[in-house]
């Protein structure tokens, strides 16, 4: 029941594994807020500009310079908050992670420690079985992005780019309270689309706008005690992120079975073998030595300021999909791959304004031909290829009859290729439905004319051969004859 | 090479009446600050052609009537403010050929004020010091007695002050670097209220402490410059969005009924005999102007230098990460690895005061030691501040001496860091709690000059330098300079 654009959640990976052992999932979601400037400097934050060329003195962490908090920033994160119905706190404060690496140029990351900005939200995924269940979201902070360590093409040397340092994050981190990799997955689209109709994150997974850390354990089935956990760092795909949580609960589980013990480690996770591999143990993890950030005052948000955020607030995924439910008569699955994403839901309803009472058509097109011609060409929906318009004029035509939907398809097909409408489509190509009742007539008659044996055994009580006759005269008519007429012709004529 | 005795505001004057020029002040300035260096040391860098070059603006600036508060007066700055294509060493060998390509604001804000910079002042490595002995670029001497150092860590501005080098230089003090070099040199300082004056370009050493201020031979010309140098930055976080009052408005209005607060804290054991009773004549002053003197006792403020070397190492662990070789400052010869780089350009480029500071900052904050050290004097810190919070509740101002005694040999007290660090036992609560502090000269103590320190409310900087002023009208300890230099 996947589709290209379907969250759906299927077979269990921890439960693949036996009923003894239950899979414990929290994931550290990192979301780069798409502010144009860094969060604590005026630099820019483009992706993809030539090394060190988007670094200004305060992201090099030169001698003097003071961080300025980015308002926007802090804008999209309140917003992150109120829409998971979470806590905004009034007051929160950054903090100084203290430790050393090349591409963190202050020798310190600015983050937020003991009072986040955002605290106990909840999100609900829709599991394989169409049941609903919430998410914890324990709290999402600011912080700063480090730079890159670039070793491709240095034989020997590590190149540093400090572009990306100062980009502002959001860290979401969950409860530990997903109990499979798909579940994980799940969640991760979840906020993957959230992000996104907030309009606080690209979403973009290749460039590492939205990636997230796993932190995996497992336990004997009905233990309430947790297990040791691994962390698997920086995943930046959904599909990495079920793979590397599914190798990593059948390592753990062979792991305990086989006598041994789970240790607390950070891993990483390699796509080309599909495994993980340690990368840190917990004796060897840095002490972080976090602190208040004496050059940044408490972060102090008035009720009013919320409120106004609040106020700004799009519509929601789930209010979305719970909309297009009611409004458009859909089925809930339906409802939530057309609201997947704001572009695809904006798309959908614009079709549906076009052609009036045809929300249904509507779905099964947009959902159907054109998801996968998007996803056979590898293009968003906003990518503008078929505007909604012209996919509204050939609904319009299979709704007043002029074109079945078998011939609709040819004429999708003709109209993704070259950009024309569907009437032009239709009217070049001849394809103009056959509704004149004599035309159908006589070329049922010429086809019961061809076929006297089969006609014969028709009327002797094979009923079964209707829809050879209908093959036929579709043949005949270069599948133009409107279907319903021609059905309603047949039944009259064959008889005799 | 004569000495120029005249002040700040006695130059401002002279200047735009056209008596002199700047060019003429700066020439007279540069042979006496090079015939200085080898015995005070004042300066780590002397900016000779950028100043003339800046005293020839500012000089036309003035002849065609216009020009700044400070237009054609030179100064100086502390080596840690940031001054694009000067270098800026901050007193170490981490940053011996550091060129920052800016300004600090302070810097950009008196170079605004048409004030002129003669170079870049010696001081305590990082700002850690008390005696200007653990500069890179080696000791500042005391101009009153050159075997006696000139107190830290603000040593080169106090000492280039006092030797009438320059009449005023920027300085910073994060638990006592203006206030204890000013008294032990004899000459005048503020530190205003954290916040007031930008931190932006000023390289730190412990953030919360760290604030920028003025060293100058009179109240009236802290008050000149700290009035072009202060105010609200969108650079600095911390920086407070208030207005900065006219300091020079009212300094001769009449003193009478103002209520000064003696810390008996401050008057306890340590302080030298002698050293108390040039205070107690101050105050006596204060007296005779009509204010009314009272004892107060603030029960924390033994605890500040505890506090202090706890919060101010935490910081600056930190604050000096950054300094890891790879992008600026000092790198070590042929690093086998990154952590060889690390560690060698670090042990190479920072002294062992800085380094005694980043392993204890760096102890405190480490986990299970937190709670116990950091927050605790994080807490400490918030009792002081209550302490002094009542005691303003009663009186306009507390005064007492800045330093346990006059200035000391050098070399009597490197080999002890406690002993060096209890030389800050009556500053260090000023700053913990954020309030504005002056150091005055009282007189002298065994030929030394003796400093009076002013504490304030926050952003009372106004009123410091109103008793201040009116001090120095009855007074003359601020107009005395050392015999050999004059």
């Amino acid at each position: 029941m996947s589709t290209p654009l379907g969250t759906s959640v299927s077979a269990d990976a921890g439960r693949r594994q036996g009923d003894a052992w239950e899979t414990v999932i929290g994931l550290e979601i990192h979301a780069q807020l798409a502010t144009r400037s860094k969060i604590f400097s005026g630099a820019a934050t483009a992706y993809g500009a030539p090394p060190n060329t988007q670094a200004c003195l305060v992201d090099l962490g030169y001698p003097g310079v003071l961080p300025v908090l980015n308002a926007e920033a802090v804008r999209m994160a309140v917003r992150f908050g109120l829409a998971i119905g979470a806590q905004i706190a009034r007051q929160s404060v950054f903090a100084r992670k203290n430790y050393f690496y090349p591409d963190l140029p202050k020798g310190y990351q600015i983050s937020q420690y003991e009072l986040p900005i955002v605290a106990g939200g909840t999100l609900e995924i829709v599991l394989e079985d169409g049941s609903r269940k919430r998410i914890g979201v324990t709290r999402a902070h600011l912080e700063e992005d480090a730079g890159k360590s670039l070793h491709e093409g240095l034989a020997g040397l590590t190149g540093i780019d400090l572009n990306r340092a100062g980009t502002p994050l959001l860290e979401i981190v969950s409860e530990p309270q997903m109990r499979s990799a798909r579940e994980a997955v799940a969640y991760m689209k979840k906020v993957h689309t959230l992000v996104r109709y907030l309009e606080i994150c690209d979403g973009n997974m290749q460039e590492g706008s939205f990636r997230c850390d796993a932190n995996v354990s497992v336990r004997p089935a009905g233990s309430e005690k947790l297990g040791t956990r691994t962390e698997i760092k920086n995943v930046n795909s959904f599909r990495y992120v079920e793979k590397a949580i599914q190798y990593e609960v059948a390592r753990q589980i062979e792991l305990i079975e086989s006598g041994g013990k789970v240790i607390q480690e950070t891993r990483l996770f390699d796509p080309d073998r599909g495994e993980t591999r340690s990368m840190r143990s917990k004796e060897e993890a840095n002490d972080y030595r976090y602190f208040p950030d004496p050059d940044l005052l408490p972060l102090e948000l008035e009720a009013a300021y919320i409120e106004a955020v609040r106020a700004e607030l799009p519509e929601l995924p789930d209010a979305k999909a719970a909309r297009f439910s009611a409004q458009y008569g859909l089925s809930d699955y339906d409802a939530g791959v057309l609201t997947a994403s704001r572009e695809l839901a904006d798309y959908y309803e614009a079709v549906t304004r076009t052609v009036p009472g045809q929300s249904k058509l509507a779905a099964n097109w947009v959902m159907g031909e054109l998801a996968a011609v998007l996803h056979k060409d590898g293009l968003e929906i906003g990518a503008g290829k078929l505007p909604a318009e012209r996919l509204a004029g050939l609904l319009a035509r299979i709704a007043d009859g002029t074109i079945s939907g078998k011939i609709a398809k040819e004429v999708f097909e003709v109209m993704w290729a070259s950009g024309a409408s569907a009437d032009e489509v239709i009217a070049s190509k001849g394809l103009q439905q056959i509704t004149d009742t004599g035309a159908i007539e006589r070329a049922i008659e010429e086809v019961m004319a061809h076929h006297p044996a089969q006609l014969a055994e028709f009327r002797a009580g094979k009923d079964k051969l209707f829809g050879f006759f209908v093959g036929q005269v579709m043949k005949a008519t270069q599948g133009k004859a409107n279907p319903a007429q021609l059905n309603a012709l047949l039944k009259k004529k064959l008889p005799g | 090479m004569t000495m120029d005795r005249r002040t700040v505001t006695q130059m401002a004057a002279d200047l735009r009446a056209r008596k002199v020029s700047s060019v003429e002040l700066v020439r007279a300035c540069l042979p006496r600050i090079e015939a200085s260096q080898s015995s005070l040391n004042a300066f780590v860098t002397v900016t000779a052609e950028q100043a003339l070059a800046q005293a020839q603006a500012a000089d036309r600036e003035l002849a065609a009537g216009r020009g700044g508060p400070l237009a054609g007066v030179p100064i100086g700055h502390k080596d840690l403010f940031c001054t694009a294509g000067v270098r800026t060493t901050c007193g170490s060998r981490m940053l011996e050929n550091f060129v920052a390509p800016y300004d600090a604001t302070v810097v950009a804000r008196l170079q605004a004020a048409g004030a002129v910079m003669l170079g870049k002042l010696n001081m305590d490595e990082f700002a850690m010091g008390s005696s200007n002995e653990t500069s890179y670029f080696g000791p500042v001497r005391n101009p009153w007695n050159t075997d006696l150092v000139p107190g830290g860590s603000s040593g080169g501005c106090a000492a280039a002050v006092a030797a009438r080098l320059l009449p005023a230089a920027t300085a910073t003090d994060t638990g006592g670097s203006i206030r204890q070099p000013a008294a032990f040199c004899g000459v005048t300082g503020i530190k205003p209220t954290y916040g007031r004056v930008s931190r932006y370009g000023m390289i730190a050493f412990a953030s919360s402490l760290d604030q920028g201020g003025v060293i100058a031979q009179t109240a009236e010309d802290c008050a000149r410059v700290l009035r072009s140098m202060a105010g609200f930055d969108p650079r600095d976080s911390t920086s407070v969005d208030n207005p900065v009052p006219d300091y020079l408005a009212g300094l001769d209005a009449p003193l009478a009924g103002v209520r000064i607060g003696l810390l008996k804290e401050f008057f306890d054991t340590g302080l030298e005999a002698d050293y108390e009773r040039r205070v107690r004549e101050a105050l006596a002053v204060f007296e005779r102007l009509g204010a009314r003197l009272c004892e107060l006792s603030l029960p924390n403020i033994p605890r500040s230098v505890p506090a202090y070397y706890v919060v101010a190492p935490a910081e600056c662990s930190s604050n000096l990460a950054r300094y890891d070789g790879v992008r600026f400052g000092h790198r070590c010869r042929n690093p086998r690895d990154l952590t060889d780089l690390y560690k060698r350009s670090r042990s190479e480029g920072f002294g062992a005061e800085v380094k005694r500071r980043i392993m204890t900052g760096t102890y405190v904050l480490s986990a299970g030691y937190y709670d116990a050290y950091y927050l605790k004097a994080q807490r400490v810190r918030r009792l002081i501040t209550a302490d002094f919070e009542r005691a303003f509740a009663e009186v306009d101002l507390l005064m007492g001496p800045t330093t346990p005694t006059p200035a000391f040999a050098l070399g009597a007290k490197s080999a002890d860091p406690i002993t060096m660090y209890l030389n800050d036992i009556y500053t260090i609560s000023a700053n913990l709690a954020g309030l504005p502090a002056m150091s005055v000269p009282c007189g002298f103590a065994g030929g030394l000059p003796v400093g009076l320190q002013i504490i304030g409310p926050h952003f009372a900087e106004q009123r410091l330098l109103h008793a201040a002023h009116r001090f120095q009208l009855e007074t003359d300890w601020h107009t005395r300079v050392p015999e050999r230099c004059a």
